[in-house]
């Protein structure tokens, strides 16, 4: 498959934040198998991150609250990145974080200029301190600013990765179209909450937290296909994947490429495991190529 | 390195009301320390349940765990020959080689469990571990049988009195007027404050947090250290007394 451009093997993508830096599963298996990986969102500053625990069981999925715990652009480009290309050698997204405009468009200049990362994912998932704390995605006009304002200072594609957490996704989806993205990526997870009713208070540390995992796959798959119909530019499938079937079925849906997250924190294979069972999966479903399928639900 | 492999129930049983020891078939080939930790999957539960290492031989594992909750109590259910999902060989474990002669090995609850493997590996070196282990009460109390089967000197502390000193592990140590010259814990949070506040020799602690992968990707399990943010399950569970910050 090709995103803008950048041609991939296979349209398996370990998501930002269940990978690492992708060179620590190196040890496990040849990581060159996946399509591309997405690094661990990455910010201007080193980030720790929210208080522990930061995780909660759910049914049929998980919430997080990490936090953004990263070591910084700039330690990133001099310590994660030569490690990560010294075990894998195919296209890099970079996925990068922001609190202002500012930082996206500092981070993202920086890791433009970096060989190997091919497509550049832009979480406005983030809340934005100069705009009252609400997340950059939340509006078609912060995302639009924050779109305009790095795709000045960058050479490589722009793909904005989308919060469901909003009432129209296809009005933030043509936005960032509109802005100049150069594709999108949803879903980021959606706002949960657990609580633990021993000790009556939240499960995690920061009260809320990202749900992710299979269930939220449904969700995922209506917005891949909403955004996908509306909008001109590619839309990489991103929520609850845990198979070849659901690779295929979110292609099915509007999706060019398929990121998978939270299958990994559980089966450190899934990837893997998902990318060796596509060919399978096609011939049961009479699939030749998968850019045949891409978007073919009416 | 960890693995993910198949293994067979060979036995599941209570020790107490809440805990319970279960022994594993299969490889065990990636487990290389005493407080490394498996985890482990439950059908129907989303994520992996992280359980230390008891012991361990050339083909079994055991595992002692209580029952917190939904994961725990399902694998409370198991039955022998039951087939079972882990990962194996995670974290780094205790420093098996610090050269000490007399160690504490301090666990409280469930925290007793990692500190068996560690007396067997100190033993077979020539140390003379000392084992102290609390719990809320008598009714709690697991593994003494266990250390005290190895030769090592063991002391219980219970909260309530009901068995051995009165009071915490930290009591014990000052009430037997015990000399060593390193510990060894596991257990709850206050209880390893405690220790690492309270006790003079140098030493180590295993740590415990809800965790996602177990392998170190997803960040959930990192704490903040003297020498910057660390995995509790990658570079943890056990980290050097002078290396935790207590908040």
């Amino acid at each position: 498959m090709v995103l803008s451009g950048v041609r991939l093997d296979n349209p398996v993508i370990p998501a930002s934040g269940c990978f690492g830096y992708g060179y620590g599963m190196a040890d496990y298996y040849d990581i060159n198998i996946l399509g591309s990986i997405s690094f661990k969102g990455t910010t201007r500053e080193a980030r720790y991150g929210n208080p522990l625990p930061r995780v909660a069981e759910c049914r049929e999925g998980m919430i997080n609250a990490v936090g953004l715990q990263n070591p910084g652009i700039d330690a990133v480009i001099a310590e994660e990145l030569p490690k990560m290309r010294e075990k894998f050698h195919k296209p890099i997204i970079a996925n990068i974080s922001g609190f202002s405009i500012d930082e996206y468009v500092e981070c993202c200049a920086k890791i433009d200029k970096e060989e190997q990362v091919e497509i550049i994912e832009l979480n406005v998932s983030c809340p934005n301190v100069h705009g009252g704390g609400m997340s950059f995605g939340t509006s078609p006009e912060s995302v639009a600013e924050v779109v305009k304002a790095v795709k000045k200072v960058i050479t490589k594609p722009l793909y904005v990765k989308l919060t469901p957490n909003v009432t129209d996704i296809v009005a933030i989806a043509k936005a960032a179209e509109k802005a100049g993205a150069d594709g999108i990526c949803l879903i980021n997870t959606m706002l949960g909450m657990r609580i633990d009713t021993r000790t009556r208070k939240p499960v995690i540390a920061n009260k809320m937290g990202g749900f992710s995992g299979a269930a939220v796959f449904p969700v995922a798959v209506r917005m891949v296909y909403q955004v996908s119909k509306a909008c001109g530019i590619p839309v990489i499938g991103c929520g609850g994947v845990e198979s070849a079937e659901d690779v295929v079925e979110m292609m099915m849906a509007g999706a060019t490429a398929v990121e998978v997250g939270a299958a990994n924190l559980r089966n450190p294979y899934a990837s893997k495991e998902i990318v060796e069972a596509l060919p399978d999966v096609m011939q049961r479903l009479g699939i030749e190529r998968l850019t045949d399928i891409i978007g073919i639900v009416e | 390195m960890y693995k993910r492999n198949i293994y067979k129930v060979l036995s599941s049983e209570p020790l107490s009301a809440k805990t319970r020891k279960m022994v594993l078939e299969g490889d065990t080939q990636y487990i290389t320390a005493a407080g490394q930790f498996v985890n482990v999957e439950v059908e129907g539960k989303f994520l992996r349940r992280p359980i230390s290492v008891c012991d361990y031989d050339d083909k079994s594992i055991t595992l002692l765990y209580d029952i917190v909750g939904e994961g725990t109590k399902a694998m409370s259910l198991w039955a022998e020959g039951k087939q079972v999902d882990l990962l194996t060989g995670l974290g780094n474990g205790f420093s098996e080689n610090r050269g000490c002669h007399h160690p504490a090995l301090l666990g409280g609850g469930i925290g007793c469990a990692p500190l068996y493997n560690l007396a067997k590996k100190l033993i077979a070196k020539g140390a003379q571990p000392v084992v102290i282990l609390g719990f809320n009460s008598a009714k709690d109390v697991v593994s003494k049988d266990m250390f005290e089967a190895l030769g090592v000197e063991t002391y219980i502390a219970t909260v309530d009195g009901s068995e051995g000193t009165k009071g915490f592990v930290t009591d014990v140590i000052r009430e037997k007027g015990l000399e060593c010259d390193y510990f060894y814990a596991c257990g709850p949070m206050p209880m390893l404050r405690a220790v690492c506040n309270s006790i003079e020799w140098a030493g180590e602690v295993s740590l415990d947090e809800r965790m996602a992968c177990g392998f170190g990707v997803c960040m959930c399990c990192s704490i903040e250290t003297k020498s910057g943010a660390k995995r509790i399950c990658k570079e943890g569970p056990v980290f050097s007394k002078e290396d935790l910050i207590w908040k």
